[in-house]
């Protein structure tokens, strides 16, 4: 083999991200295939496969102890994204990722190839996309920095998404000051095949070719996954390369040629090209395969003239897709390529001899076996360390001390992490394909039929039931950053409450992991314990994780204002089904004179809360426990309620506690409430889990707890009293009052307030995001 | 009857108004590289962002083989219906008046809106207030339109809009003109207008009153599931003109 | 031969990204900026550049609502 410049050294190994142990070992793996010191293309690629990002160094086997079985699992984790079972021979494909880093550099092209990226990620499966979900976290509103972050992001978003025709169906956005130097854009989609269009990536059949389709190859995020996402962002910009830039017309277009090419039977196997490009789709296709590819960087369509064979190997250019063809299909392939304007072309075979060979012309240029690259990266064992109390500084309190319940309600729904989020969600396309039941702010889950309506004619009372999807998408940092186990297993409980409140059963989860720098040992600690959490409620819920994704070292040494690290933020996204779109629960009351009531366990909490925020608390160690059974229980019971049509409205409890969650139904049903609670309200198990000390804002501490105290498992549920009595048999139910009015009256009797608010003071504060977008 | 719904590489909500107006009539694709109608009684011209929307929303749209054909069976009075980025395209092909803009509030912006029927008597709009088909697809529908809840008694449709490229603009002249002649045929109800378009106007036809475009979605209006089934009365009143022709 | 077309909006109609920029640059600490109009700028070899009027009409402008510039540049292609 010919060597057009000297051979790296540990030098250059350390400037790419490895250590030198990892250069070392590389070295011997190399010689161990009869070949000596990597060489530059060599030497790249390594870095890139044996990153974090790429590697899963720090999680891979903290990952092993997640349940990913279950009887609707289809595909599971290792595949480009998983699949649950969704009856009629339908599959929904779904995963999240994670696109923090790029997103800090370049908002808008960061977010926007964070969609297309999980976007090709559903259709290499073989599954047509069919809804997209954002989960968004910045610093506090108040920084320019953050405003502007928030404002590009979610118009990369909804130029992706909008553009390419997938609906951006729902989604979370938070504010805290740990995300301030360190963003955190996730991205969800779901997509449907038929369960037999399946297709898998691992590459298989001696002779046969390997075809790179879509858009050409430019010097786009040269480095990007090594560098970026395996390291701190420094105070220095000298480590921010090039951002790749996406295009969703050409996506769209890969799309359908992908789909069409699936639906021909002219592919065996199928890869997207996402970090690392080349490097890593070509060399994990093979190692899945257990076999080797050859590739030739001379047949590569390149956008840059004078590209290097490594930079080829390694360009992040985005909207292009790997895959492996019967020899007699080929030409097929690449007419079909013509017919959707997608570059396509032969670039390699497979064999037999399990390397991974670079060539360019007739010229070797990198020779190393597929093993040591993809399989043999070395992993490490966490450290973890408990912290003696919390390493984030308390949040900057906002609300004076001494407000009334009626002020700090207003302010509640004014916050950042309340308010309502449609000047956001007005910049996507939430409909396109004809699916979509439940729109954002309807409900607390997303609901999409599984077939387009307009596919289904004669609809109307008379026909038959019509199959769907809801999903949601959920994690409170601040609560897991509080207690990394108890607070993922709440995250994880939020997403199958909201599955609830629409009548769906759980099927399957899927999550990205982010975190700090795990060489440190309390964040190792909190990974490891969000990890074990999300385990349990995963394994308790029947909700195995299908696929998902890890970003570390989500933190900036510690400067002036913004230290350290992000809130450990395991983001959830859990898919489930419902028999009949139709019945779908809605979020707001609907119909005067309704009873409403509480339902399921209700032990609020003040510590870790937004009213705790909002006063500028430090953050507590620990949460109280939660009894995932009973949680479980009201689950299931406000589910079956829903599905049978026997309650009119759902709302699962969340940030802000009772009266938040009672203003929000108020709010988008367009309609008041009188409510009251009893003295059962105030009694002991609440002083107890709200601690005693502290000043709550002058208001008895079980008040401020029953009014905006935090749970996992607690709805407030709307309809004919009788069907909210029922509900009784299976979890605890009180009748709080009745629907009604201009006005949300909570009437506390002895231990306070009342707090007494119109539908248009309430609006008017929970329009407060709407200065964030003029 | 049947429609042909154009297919551009870029367009969205093609099939989604394929099956809307399969729940009225027949209706196929037609891709944008062949020339043949395949004797279509009326076309659509459907949303999304053909071309990527490059250059200028449906510029690069308009000359395409099929466009070709679609122009010359307007000019022969046949129906044809644009459908936001359709309506682009019929601005953009000189098959309608006037030209659409960036919003004035510089984002994309989806909203359901209340939209006043200006004009009753149209191709398009003949089946909105109350017509026979209409009646029977609606059933179970939003009873208090019928009333005619809008100023001036107009009937209103409460139809999605989904744009960032939506600002209708005409220059004097031939606004005067074309409220003269009745081919404002679409308004956005008071306070509804999003985009900022000249006279609120939502959606206009030609003079010969053919063709047609509004910037909303008829055909994400056509299933109360969704939302509403108030967009199905456009694509009814199509069917109703074609074979009231016909007779 | 190189030319260069600038295709800005006709006076008259509103330029909401004009305004926007407009807006944006004082905030920036860029005083006694006015009358900010953003536009497009198309650069092309052509043979025969008696055609670009043309191809302003037909495809690069909108003639209704934009106005158009034409540069030819000198010399070989940039």
């Amino acid at each position: 083999m010919s060597e057009a410049a000297t051979l790296p050294t540990v030098k250059d190994a350390l400037a790419l991200g490895l250590t030198e142990a990892e250069y070392e070992l590389i070295c011997k793996k190399q010689a161990d295939a009869g070949g000596g010191a990597p060489n530059q293309v060599e030497l790249a690629m390594y870095s890139l496969l044996w990153s974090e990002h790429c590697a899963y160094k720090h999680s891979k086997k903290l990952l092993r102890t997640l349940p990913t079985e279950g009887r609707h699992v289809v595909m599971g984790p290792g595949e480009n994204a998983g699949a649950v079972d969704i009856g009629d021979g339908l599959v929904c494909a779904f995963k999240v990722e994670s696109h923090n880093h790029p997103s800090a550099v370049e908002p808008f092209q960061g977010a926007a190839t964070g969609v297309g990226g999980i976007l090709r990620d559903i259709f290499a499966i073989g599954a047509r996309p069919i809804a997209v979900l954002d989960s968004l976290r910045f610093g506090d509103p108040s920084s320019p920095r953050s405003r502007y972050l928030l404002d590009r992001a979610v118009a990369g978003i909804g130029h992706y998404g909008n553009s390419i025709g997938v609906p951006t169906v729902g989604g979370e956005l938070y504010f805290e000051g740990p995300y301030e130097q360190n963003c955190l854009v996730n991205a969800m989609a779901l997509g449907i095949a038929e369960r037999k269009q399946l297709v898998t990536s691992a590459a298989v059949g001696v002779g046969n070719a390997v075809v790179l389709f879509g858009a050409s190859t430019g010097r786009d995020g040269i480095g990007g996954a090594s560098v970026l996402a395996s390291a701190e962002l420094g105070e220095d910009d000298d480590k921010r390369p090039t951002v790749q830039v996406g295009d969703p017309f050409e996506e769209k277009k890969l799309m359908e040629c992908s789909l069409e090419l699936l639906r021909r039977g002219l592919l065996v196997s199928l890869q997207d090209l996402g970090a690392a490009g080349l490097t890593s789709s070509a060399s994990e296709m093979a190692s899945k395969g257990e076999v080797g590819i050859d590739v030739d960087v001379a047949r590569v369509p390149l956008r840059e003239a004078d590209m290097e064979p490594f930079e080829i190997m390694v360009s992040e250019s985005q909207e292009r897709m790997l895959c492996v063809v019967e020899p007699e299909n080929v030409a097929a392939v690449l007419e079909l390529c013509e017919k959707w304007e997608v570059g396509g072309a032969a670039i390699g075979s497979v064999t037999d001899n399990g390397r991974m060979r670079v060539f360019r012309g007739g010229e070797l240029v990198g020779d190393m076996p597929v093993r040591a690259l993809v399989d043999d990266c070395p992993l490490y064992d966490l450290q973890p360390v408990r912290p003696t109390g919390t390493p984030y500084p308390s949040p900057e309190a906002t609300l004076p001390q001494n407000s009334t319940p009626n002020e700090i309600l207003l302010a509640l729904l004014a916050s950042p992490n309340i308010a309502s989020r449609r000047p956001l969600f007005e910049q996507y396309d939430a409909i396109v394909q004809s699916r979509t039941v439940r729109r954002p702010e309807q409900a607390d889950a997303a609901v999409l039929a599984v077939r387009p309506l307009g596919a289904i004619h004669g609809l109307g009372e008379g026909s038959g039931p019509v199959a769907g999807i809801a999903v949601s998408i959920d994690c409170n940092g601040r609560r897991v950053a509080s207690d990394p186990y108890t607070g993922t297993v709440g995250a994880v409980l939020e997403c199958a409450s909201n599955l609830a409140c629409v009548g769906a059963e759980p099927l399957g989860t899927t999550n990205n992991l982010n975190f700090g720098n795990p060489e440190k040992g309390h964040i190792a600690w909190q990974l490891t314990e969000a990890v074990r959490g999300l385990g349990d409620a995963c394994r308790a819920l029947q909700a195995p994780i299908v696929g998902g994704n890890v970003s570390l070292y989500n933190e900036s040494p510690p400067t002036r204002e913004s230290a350290g690290p992000i809130y450990p933020t395991p983001v959830i996204g859990m898919v489930g089904s419902l028999p009949d779109v139709r019945r779908a629960g809605r979020l707001g009351f609907a119909r005067e004179g309704e009873a409403v009531a509480i339902v399921g366990p209700f032990e609020p909490s003040l510590p870790a809360s937004e009213l705790a925020k909002l006063l500028g608390r430090p953050l507590p160690d620990g949460l109280p426990g939660i009894d995932v059974e009973t949680v479980a229980a009201a689950q299931a019971a406000v589910r079956e309620a829903v599905r049978a049509g026997a309650v009119s409205s759902a709302h699962d409890i969340a940030e802000g506690g009772l009266a938040v969650a009672l203003a929000e139904c108020c709010l988008a049903g367009e309609l008041g409430a009188q409510v009251s609670l009893g003295e059962e309200f105030f009694g002991a198990e609440v002083a107890a889990a709200t601690g005693r000390e502290g000043n709550w804002s002058g208001i008895p501490p079980v008040t401020a707890a029953a009014l905006f105290g935090e749970v996992s498992g607690a709805f407030v549920v709307s309809g004919g009293e009788p069907a909210l009595l029922a509900l009784g048999e299976r979890t605890s139910v009180r009748i709080l009052g009745r629907v009604g009015g201009e006005a949300l009256h909570i009437d506390l009797a002895e231990n306070g307030g009342p707090i007494e608010l119109t539908l248009v003071e309430m609006a008017q504060a929970h329009g407060a995001l709407g200065e964030l977008f003029a | 009857m049947k429609f042909g719904v154009l297919q551009f590489p870029g367009s969205c909500d093609e099939v989604d108004a394929l099956h809307a107006a399969g729940r009225v009539g027949d209706a196929e694709l037609l891709w944008h590289g062949e020339r043949d109608l395949r004797g279509a009684d009326a076309i659509v011209v459907p949303g999304g962002f053909s071309y990527g929307d490059y250059l200028r929303a449906g510029a690069i749209a308009r000359f395409s083989p099929v466009m070709e054909s679609v122009i010359a069976f307007a000019r022969d009075g046949g129906l044809v219906l644009g459908i936001c980025n359709g309506f682009q395209v019929l601005c953009e092909a000189r098959l309608l008046p006037g030209a659409l803009l960036p919003n004035a509030n510089l984002r994309f912006t989806f909203r359901q809106v209340d939209l006043e029927v200006v004009e009753e008597e149209t191709a398009f709009t003949c089946a909105c207030a109350g017509g026979e088909l209409e009646r029977s697809e609606r059933a179970g529908a939003r009873g208090e339109r019928s009333e005619g809840s809008a100023a001036d008694g107009h009937p209103i449709l409460s139809i999605p809009a989904k744009h960032s490229w939506g600002r209708y603009h005409a220059d004097g002249q031939t606004l005067a003109a074309m409220r003269e002649r009745g081919q404002v045929v679409l308004r956005y109800a008071p306070g509804e207008n999003f985009n900022g378009s000249l006279q609120d106007i939502a959606g206009v036809r030609n003079e010969r009153g053919n063709v047609f475009g509004l910037m909303p979605h008829p055909e994400h209006a056509v299933d109360e599931l969704t939302g509403s089934s108030d967009g199905l009365c456009i694509f009814a009143s199509m069917r109703l003109a074609v074979e009231g022709a016909r007779v | 031969m190189r030319a260069r077309v600038l295709i800005r909006p006709k006076a008259g109609i509103l330029d909401p990204q004009g305004e926007a920029v407009q807006r944006a640059l004082p905030a920036l600490g860029f005083e006694g900026v006015g009358h900010v109009h953003v536009g497009r700028l198309v650069e092309l070899d052509v043979e025969d550049s008696t055609q670009l009027e043309s191809m302003c009409e037909k495809l690069l402008a909108n003639p209704l609502v934009e106005d158009y510039e034409i540069q030819l540049l000198d010399g070989a292609p940039v």
